[in-house]
């Protein structure tokens, strides 16, 4: 399997990645010199191996459902473009 | 033709948890906007979720209850879109491993039949934050309070015909939350909330057809309209030569309609991988055992308890046992009444009528489960006719004290003396001659109302206090002699 210049174009839409012609062309380069890699590791046999979800041998830490963040909310705002009413202003978006 | 309906459903029951599933912000309802919106909440560079502990036993208790395969382990992984309200750019959800995988729930539909369904995974999954679209000068607030709020997403497999029975599993999911304690089901603030995904086929047809999900419904009266709206939709437009498309639709309750949200190109390809912040969730088998001997009785077993002990029917058991609270008003006054038809009429009956009349639900019913036991025990042991019960009822519900204070108050005890009864009834019988020689001289099939007439008479002139089967009895023996 290999990209396409459209299959670049398509997920850098879908990353919200501005790409532009040069930077495309030099993607898909690179892109599909890692997808080769992953045919080449693919043609080894894993049968009864189950996959590896992290690399780190350890389970996941969990936390006891108690409260321990305060509002900070004044000193995250303060960052913020706009905000009003506490709320945080963004571009208008409707589905 | 005839045509034959496929739903399924995804239910997003939010868990009852006091933190969200990956920081230790808090989860309250209707706080000041953002204040439970920590650096985790923002997706702040550099911050890394910890999962709640909670979240996972929760997820566990449900899969308990229905039956379900729970994996030795679980994995997270993102759904990745961009959306305002959805910080991180990705949904830290669960995909190929999730924590709960298949099960089944029995439900009992209307017929009084019990239809089996499968569920087919639920996983856990942080909630969105809010957009809200009024006029911030032409932009959108975004409100990350609920950002990060736990969610178990249950999945039905297609199995449920027609918009009924999709109502009855989902009031039944949502029964089994509240049992279990981990969700509070309260639909108008969104804890509970639905996708319906709907088609239609010709009957016999094995292959499904093409679906459509009407997204986020937030009530059972919404679920079985925008379904029933949604086949007559997709029937008229294949009768008429159209297609249906497959896409995400929304109920419109004002309308009773569902209209197509404007379509996002490319949407749906959400590119999930595993969560490389996030380890497998290994689930200890002893920590199932120990909550195995944590799960309260479930609504099923209950059901079923109070049709085999009580005799009761399916239906009047599923009602009883639709909550934990209202089964254990019910059992209370069972138990005090020792008498459980007794005890399902009135429960079922007048106090049912008036927690719906004055918008109550049965926790805040002005009359306990004890008082009205207690009441009943006064009709069994003929203290008051079922008439007069009522008013003792009404009684009660307005803060009057218990049943026998308001008997004695009001001075309603019933009147059992046959002598007094009789000496009442002469006294009728003689006020009213005139019928009483109508009634001995019409042949038996007329005699029914004119019957109802003398006993009506003899009620009032004992304020309703006379026992009826006496009046009744008495009153045949002195009009047949």
């Amino acid at each position: 399997m290999a990209l396409e210049r459209c299959d670049v174009e398509k997920l850098a839409h879908l990353a919200r990645l501005g790409l532009d012609d040069a930077q495309i062309n030099s993607s898909t380069a690179s892109l599909n010199a890692a997808i080769n890699m992953i045919n080449a590791m693919q043609a080894v046999n894993t049968d009864g191996i189950t996959p590896l979800a992290n690399p780190l041998e350890a389970n996941q830490r969990l936390r006891p459902d108690t409260v321990t963040e305060s509002n900070h909310r004044d000193d995250y705002q303060a960052l913020a473009p706009a905000v009003e009413n506490g709320l945080y202003l963004v571009p208008k978006v409707i589905d | 033709m005839q045509w034959e309906t496929v739903i399924g459903l995804e239910i997003h029951a939010q868990l009852a948890t006091n933190t969200k599933i990956f920081s230790g912000s808090a989860t309250a309802f209707g706080a000041e906007p953002n204040s439970h919106a920590s650096l985790i909440d923002l997706a702040m560079p550099g911050t890394l979720p910890v999962l709640n502990a909670a979240a996972v036993r929760m997820a566990c208790m449900f899969g308990l209850a229905v039956d379900a395969h729970i994996a030795e382990y679980n994995i997270f992984a993102r759904k990745n879109y961009f959306y305002p309200d959805l910080p991180k750019g990705y949904q830290t959800s669960q995909m190929d491993d999730p924590i709960v995988g298949l099960g089944h729930l029995d439900i009992a539909l209307d017929d009084g039949s019990i239809k089996r369904v499968n569920i087919t995974r639920a996983h856990l999954e942080e909630d969105a934050g809010k957009s809200l679209h009024e006029d911030f000068s032409g932009m959108t607030g975004i409100d990350l309070n609920r950002a990060g709020t736990p969610l178990l997403e249950i999945v039905s497999e297609p199995e449920l015909s027609n918009a009924k029975e999709a109502v009855a599993y989902a009031k039944a999911i949502h029964t089994l939350v509240r049992y279990l304690n981990i969700c509070d089901g309260n639909m108008a603030e969104g804890s509970f909330r639905c996708d319906c995904n709907v088609s239609v086929r010709p009957k016999g047809q094995t292959k499904l057809g093409t679906r459509t999900e009407i997204k986020n419904v937030n009530s059972f009266r919404f679920i079985e309209r925008a379904i029933n709206h949604e086949i007559q939709r997709q029937i008229e437009l294949i009768e008429d030569g159209g297609k249906v498309t497959q896409e995400t639709r929304l109920y419109d309750p004002n309308k009773d309609e569902t209209r197509s949200m404007r379509s996002k190109e490319e949407a749906n390809d959400y590119r999930y991988f595993p969560c490389p912040d996030l380890l497998p969730v290994h689930i200890p088998r002893e920590m199932l055992e120990e909550l195995r001997t944590h799960l309260p009785e479930l609504p099923t077993q209950k059901r079923e308890r109070f049709e085999k002990d009580f005799g009761l029917s399916t239906y009047d058991a599923s009602v009883l046992s639709a909550s934990r609270e209202m089964a254990n008003y019910f059992e209370v006054v069972e138990k005090t009444c020792a008498d459980a038809k007794l005890a399902t009429n009135w429960v079922m009956g007048e106090l049912s009528s008036l927690l719906n009349k004055e918008n109550l639900d049965i926790t805040q019913s002005p009359v306990s489960a004890e008082q009205l036991g207690g009441m009943l025990v006064r009709i069994k042991d003929n203290t008051i006719s079922g008439k007069i019960a009522k008013m003792v009822f009404e009684a009660m519900a307005a803060g009057e004290g218990d049943a026998d204070q308001i008997i004695e108050q009001r001075g309603l005890k019933q009147v059992t003396d046959s002598g007094a009864i009789e000496a009442m009834l002469d006294e009728v019988l003689a006020t009213n001659a005139e019928q009483v020689e109508q009634y001995r001289a019409s042949d038996e099939n007329k005699r029914g109302k004119m019957f109802g007439f003398f006993v009506g008479q003899a009620m009032r002139a004992s304020k309703g206090k006379a026992n009826p089967q006496q009046v009744n009895e008495l009153l045949k023996q002195k009009l047949d002699q």
